[in-house]
């Protein structure tokens, strides 16, 4: 059974309707890349299987023992954080939040599940850190850490790469497919189509209403596929096609 | 030393000792999130519709309390929703209700028995506004800050750092959001008449922004700012007794004294940091 199946799903921005009829499933430890143009609706998909959002019509259904709680978000930097007086331990300890009950602490388990997941992302010595005062690369890791600790299943990531230099960059990729082979699906919002197509197993681009959802190859040569990658597929994977 | 001990000789002083200790803790406690999610402003439109508040009370004849609580509280709710609401530009929105609720308090006062001393009360603070039930209140409004703060912390850090997070995994967050305006409501409602209506935003302004200069843990953080805050009060109170200067004012001239000593401290700091790394890199 899929772990997302959005059945015929509208969504709605700002009371604009920008997308109907939407239907796609992703498997476990599925790579699935949205791409699409600002306004076509990425982000408003993302908060809708978050529940952030409500969506206009449609369902969308979590199988697989995925609960819609247990995702682990990776949501776009805000304003607040670029001032905001937190340690390294204090933010990747909140992923565990979703676990609590009525506790108003946190546990030994969840304290061991922060440190192995930030053991993981190679960040334990920034520990006390103060996350203000880390390069963009490295909070970046921080806040995978803590989605990490909300999810052992699925990760959802929005423009994870934003305003990071192309070494960290290509690092980010790198370890988000470690993270996807170790048997985490992966869904993330993305400009970067040549690496959406590296990287990712699916594609869903989303363009003015409409849309498509397959595998990365089927999209290599699909109508939109050829139009969006233009000269790039050439250069990059131009032997394989 | 005479004159502190001669402080606590007066009642009124006692009381406005215990409610403004206890107002300034809460206030810098429920200061922190609010400054760090940019919503310092709010505190400030609440003090200037609690000012339009008394101005009614006082015309109507009404005990000050009983019409400042609700309509405050109220207004908080609004202006919370207000800010959520990307339509409607949160920034705007304050300064419309503050300065439309000042300039509807100061034209009632003009029509009713109010004098120019009570507005200059209301808007600066008074020494001799505290009744005992003032004290209760304040008492009872700390013990709930503290409990909430206590038992809800991990979720009250997760809410103010990242709240689409938060509300992914689960969290309510509009429940916190209400809480902690409705608490705020009343802590600026309690701080007010002694504070002053045009002041008592900086309780909940400069303790946290002067312990973000230093600390680097939102927990740090926040025990820094309860203590920075309640210490500022006091000094605040005991330099008003000597020179007979307005509560308030100086309360708040303290605060700024004590952000500007944090804000060296917080420099130094990072030049002190700065050096170690480049001795370690040589």
């Amino acid at each position: 059974m899929a772990i997302i199946s959005c059945n015929k799903i509208s969504l709605s921005y700002e009371n604009k309707i920008v997308m109907t009829d939407l239907s796609f499933k992703i498997n476990k430890g599925d790579y699935c890349c949205v791409a699409g143009e600002n306004g076509s609706g990425k982000s408003t998909l993302i908060k809708a299987i978050l529940s952030l959002k409500a969506i206009s019509g449609g369902e969308i259904i979590f199988g697989d023992g995925v609960a819609r709680k247990e995702i682990g978000y990776l949501p776009q930097q805000t304003v607040v954080q670029k001032d905001f007086p937190a340690t390294v331990w204090e933010i990747v300890l909140s992923g565990c939040l979703n676990k609590k009950s009525i506790l108003p602490f946190y546990t030994k388990a969840d304290k061991n599940r922060a440190t192995a997941n930030m053991k993981k992302l190679g960040i334990l010595h920034l520990k006390k850190e103060c996350y203000r005062e880390l390069s963009g690369g490295q909070q970046q890791r921080v806040l995978l850490a803590r989605a990490l600790c909300a999810t052992e299943k699925l990760l959802l990531l929005d423009e994870p790469m934003a305003g990071l230099d192309p070494l960290v960059t290509q690092e980010m990729y790198e370890m988000i497919l470690d993270l996807n082979k170790t048997g985490i699906t992966v869904i993330m919002v993305t400009h970067d189509l040549p690496s959406a197509i590296k990287y990712a197993t699916h594609i869903l681009h989303l363009q003015e209403g409409k849309y498509f959802f397959g595998e990365t190859r089927q999209y290599i040569h699909s109508d939109v596929g050829k139009k969006f990658l233009g000269e790039i597929k050439c250069e990059q994977c131009g032997g394989e096609i | 030393m005479e004159t502190i001990a001669e402080m606590f000789n007066y009642t009124f002083m006692i009381r406005a000792l215990i409610v403004g200790g206890l107002v300034s803790f809460c206030a810098s406690l429920l200061g922190v999130p609010l400054v760090l999610k940019k919503y310092s402003m709010i505190g400030d439109g609440l003090s200037h519709v609690g000012f339009g508040a008394l101005a009614i009370a006082t015309a109507m004849n009404a005990a000050p309390m009983k019409i400042a609580i609700p309509v405050v509280v109220l207004a908080a709710i609004v202006l919370l929703r207000v800010s959520e609401n990307s339509k409607l530009k949160g920034d705007a929105a304050i300064a419309v209700i503050s300065t439309g609720a000042l300039a509807v308090g100061v034209v009632i006062m003009s029509f009713g028995k109010g004098s120019n001393i009570d507005i200059y009360n209301y808007m600066f603070g008074s020494i001799l506004a505290l009744s005992s039930s003032d004290v209760l209140i304040s008492v009872i409004l700390s013990v709930v800050v503290i409990i909430m703060y206590v038992l809800f912390y991990v979720k009250i850090f997760a809410v103010t750092f990242d709240e689409s997070f938060s509300k992914a995994t689960g969290i309510k967050t509009g429940i916190y959001n209400t809480l902690m305006a409705i608490l705020t409501a009343l802590t600026i409602v309690l701080g007010m008449r002694l504070m002053g209506s045009l002041l008592i935003s900086a309780l909940i302004i400069f303790p946290a922004l002067s312990s973000m200069r230093v600390f680097k843990s939102f927990k740090g953080t926040v025990i820094s700012s309860g203590l920075l805050s309640v210490a500022c009060f006091f000094i605040g109170m005991c330099l008003s007794f000597i020179y007979s200067t307005p509560p308030g004012a100086s309360v708040v001239c303290v605060n700024i004294v004590g952000f500007l000593i944090y804000m060296i401290i917080g420099k130094s700091k990072a030049v002190i940091f700065r050096m170690q790394k480049n001795r370690l890199q040589k």
